[in-house]
């Protein structure tokens, strides 16, 4: 009983900041129809970025308070970030928009590999311990249960994210232009939204939250290096795929549910296949259920649109 | 071969036969040259050619089927580790290569129809993904089924396997030809590889030209229409994965043998992409382009080592770009900006069309 509330509380963590990162593709996906193959990396530039300022803090100011410290990180990690994804779609994608299907997708591949090129020329291929400024001892809810304030604060913080962005995506002028956008590029234009720069600010968006998600993801598992936003990366994706692409909530739930199961599954292969495989191989689940929905269900969870884009 | 001789500037256009007959010269003595500057470049060379024929097998999938691959390297690794769980120390077997071989290149079609299938539906993006996992998965597998039957050896490979035999001439001995004169075996490797691109050039460019290559280019330009004009396109789509899968595992069991040693980190997704960037930096569904891009990006990183490194040391002091991330640099880039300034690749591919001119300018990839 002990191991499956444990269970519970790991697939929540990190099934909220798959989540995070999850809304980030959906967003770009449900207005572009474009796999951002780059957004993986950078919640690794904003983990490396908010790593680096903590780094330069501590030499500074080694008396300061650790949450000033890593609330400075962020509003260093955001911005860099922010003006990463700005960059990618100015540069990059948008002359794409009309090319062939293949085209885009391609450049967002490269544009994964240069991000990590460019990390590993900065930071090097070292892991780097992340600093953990809040503490990470662990408080006992339940006799046998475990949970760190670090990953207390990373599903409240989370929480609050999504909830401020579907705020944004449903209340706001802007997010009305967005939803405008995604339903029919050349309708909400002739409508007078700036499609444009409603695009660059979907990207924006999705990179500030990637760099949300970067810290979170780093803090909890205590290191940071050049790859380490592959997986989450296309993790995120198979859980905006399982809740539904384009749809936010689908992208909210298909991330939690995603955490979950990787936790469970993870906690319980060896039982399940009598001990042939063993929890190294917690990292398949994501591609199992990314393939099991795609044939099954492309749609997703909560998924309207048709998958089936020419 | 004709897309070939047509890509060589200035003379393919006006001197056909004197452009053939060049490519074949340069390709019969540049071991040869290479070999003034030093063995490590013929074993450049032999990897190139197998770059190559990795290129060729993922240009059938991506250029010509249209169904963008992302874990082709899977193919190569089912090719490597058939050679060497069949003909190492591992398992105390030891297959003749004509035997392993065969089988190298069929487990390979059996993955790619097992990853065809339930990928039949999928299309262009969410087709990458998957395939993506695809390889990510048998990466996994490779790494870690060390444990509770070692099967193989997980992280460290599998070393010690029996080189290229051919009816009892082993490649891996330099071949004596005088008491003073003996060819060494990097040379005989070279022609060897060069022998097995050459009948891949072949194989595919009557591919291209058969019904089978006209259903594939008819299916990749509208998947629709080539449905309604009764093209069967779940068996093409399957027949392109298992096609393109055969060249992987051929290459890859040439590879096992070449290298004498594999381990999963020969076969991470930078490979797949690697190989990709080859096929669209050449000109994806262009046999041409499929052999161009694989030459200069296998060869180009390790120019750019000898000269890029010496150049930091005497410019900065320290070396500031290592080789990985210099190839790295380098290949991502070549994507980028292929993708941006020249999407249909170096040498583009010729529409088979009966009026070209009426073609779109977006329809040509």
């Amino acid at each position: 009983m002990e191991t499956l509330i444990q269970q519970l509380i790991n697939g929540l963590v990190i099934g909220s900041v798959y989540a995070l990162i999850a809304l980030g593709y959906t967003m770009v996906y449900g207005i572009l129809g474009l796999i951002n193959f780059a957004h993986g990396d950078v919640l690794m530039v904003g983990a490396l970025t908010a790593l680096q300022t903590m780094m330069f803090l501590m030499g500074v100011a080694p008396g300061m308070s650790p949450i000033y410290m890593l609330t400075i990180a962020l509003m260093v990690a955001i911005p860099v970030c922010m003006t990463l994804g700005f960059l990618m779609e100015r540069l990059a994608y948008r002359r794409l928009r009309n090319a062939p299907r293949l085209a885009p997708l391609i450049t967002a591949i490269g544009m994964s590999f240069l991000l990590q090129t460019i990390a590993m020329i900065i930071w090097g291929r070292n892991y780097h311990t992340f600093p953990q400024l809040i503490s990470t001892t662990p408080l006992q809810p339940i006799e046998g249960v475990f949970i760190t304030p670090v990953q207390v604060i990373i599903i409240v913080a989370s929480a609050a994210i999504m909830i401020g962005l579907s705020l944004l995506v449903t209340r706001t002028r802007i997010g009305r232009a967005m939803r405008a956008t995604a339903e029919n590029h050349r309708v909400a234009s002739l409508m007078g939204v700036d499609t444009n720069a409603i695009i660059a600010f979907t990207f924006v968006v999705g990179a500030a939250l990637a760099a949300v998600a970067g810290v979170m993801y780093a803090s909890n598992y205590g290191i940071a290096h050049y790859g380490m936003g592959f997986m989450p990366g296309l993790k995120a994706f198979t859980a905006a795929v399982l809740g539904g692409i384009g749809n936010l909530g689908g992208a909210m739930l298909g991330g939690i549910m995603l955490g979950l199961v990787e936790s469970f599954g993870a906690g319980y292969i060896e039982h399940l296949t009598f001990g042939f495989l063993n929890s190294s191989y917690q990292d398949i689940f994501a591609f199992i259920i990314l393939g099991l929905v795609l044939i099954f269900k492309p749609t997703g969870l909560l998924g309207e649109r048709v998958s089936d884009r020419a | 071969m004709n897309e070939l001789v047509s890509a060589v500037p200035w003379l393919g256009k006006r001197n056909p036969m004197a452009a053939r007959w060049l490519i074949i010269i340069i390709a019969l003595v540049a071991p040869i040259i290479a070999w003034q500057f030093g063995r490590s470049w013929v074993r450049i060379l032999d990897f190139a050619l197998l770059y190559m024929m990795l290129a060729l097998g993922l240009n059938l999938v991506v250029g010509f089927a249209g169904l963008l691959d992302l874990g082709y390297i899977a193919f190569y690794a089912v090719g490597a580790y058939t050679f060497a769980f069949l003909a190492s120390p591992h398992f105390d077997i030891h297959m003749p290569f004509w035997l392993v071989l065969p089988l190298g290149a069929a487990f390979a079609a059996l993955a790619g129809i097992m990853l065809g299938f339930p990928v039949l539906r999928l299309r262009g993006d969410y087709l990458a993904i998957v395939t993506l996992g695809f390889g990510e998965i048998i990466r996994i597998f490779m790494l870690n089924l060390n444990y509770p039957v070692n099967i193989t050896n997980g992280p460290q490979g599998i070393n010690m396997l029996d080189p290229i035999n051919l009816f009892g001439w082993d490649l891996s001995r330099n071949l004596q030809v005088t008491e003073t004169f003996s060819i060494n075996s990097l040379f005989l490797y070279y022609y060897f590889f060069l022998l097995c691109v050459a009948g891949s050039i072949v194989f595919i460019q009557r591919l291209q030209i058969s019904r089978v290559g006209r259903a594939w280019a008819a299916m990749r330009d509208d998947e629709l229409a080539a449905k309604a004009i009764g093209i069967n396109t779940r068996n093409m789509k399957l027949l392109a994965f298992s096609l393109g899968a055969t060249f992987g595992g051929v290459a890859g069991a040439l590879f096992g043998a070449f290298q004498g040693f594999v381990s999963p980190e020969s076969f991470s997704l930078m490979e797949s992409i690697a190989v990709l960037t080859m096929v669209v930096f050449g000109g994806m569904g262009n046999i041409a382009g499929a052999i161009v891009g694989a030459f200069v990006l296998a060869m180009l990183p390790e120019i750019l080592r000898d000269i890029a490194i010496p150049l930091q040391q005497t410019l900065f002091g320290t070396v500031i770009l290592d080789p990985e991330v210099l190839r790295m640099l380098l290949l991502s880039l070549a994507m980028i900006l292929m993708m941006l300034l020249r999407p249909t690749g170096m040498i583009p591919a010729r529409a088979r069309y009966a009026h070209p001119e009426n073609m779109k300018r977006e329809g040509a990839l």
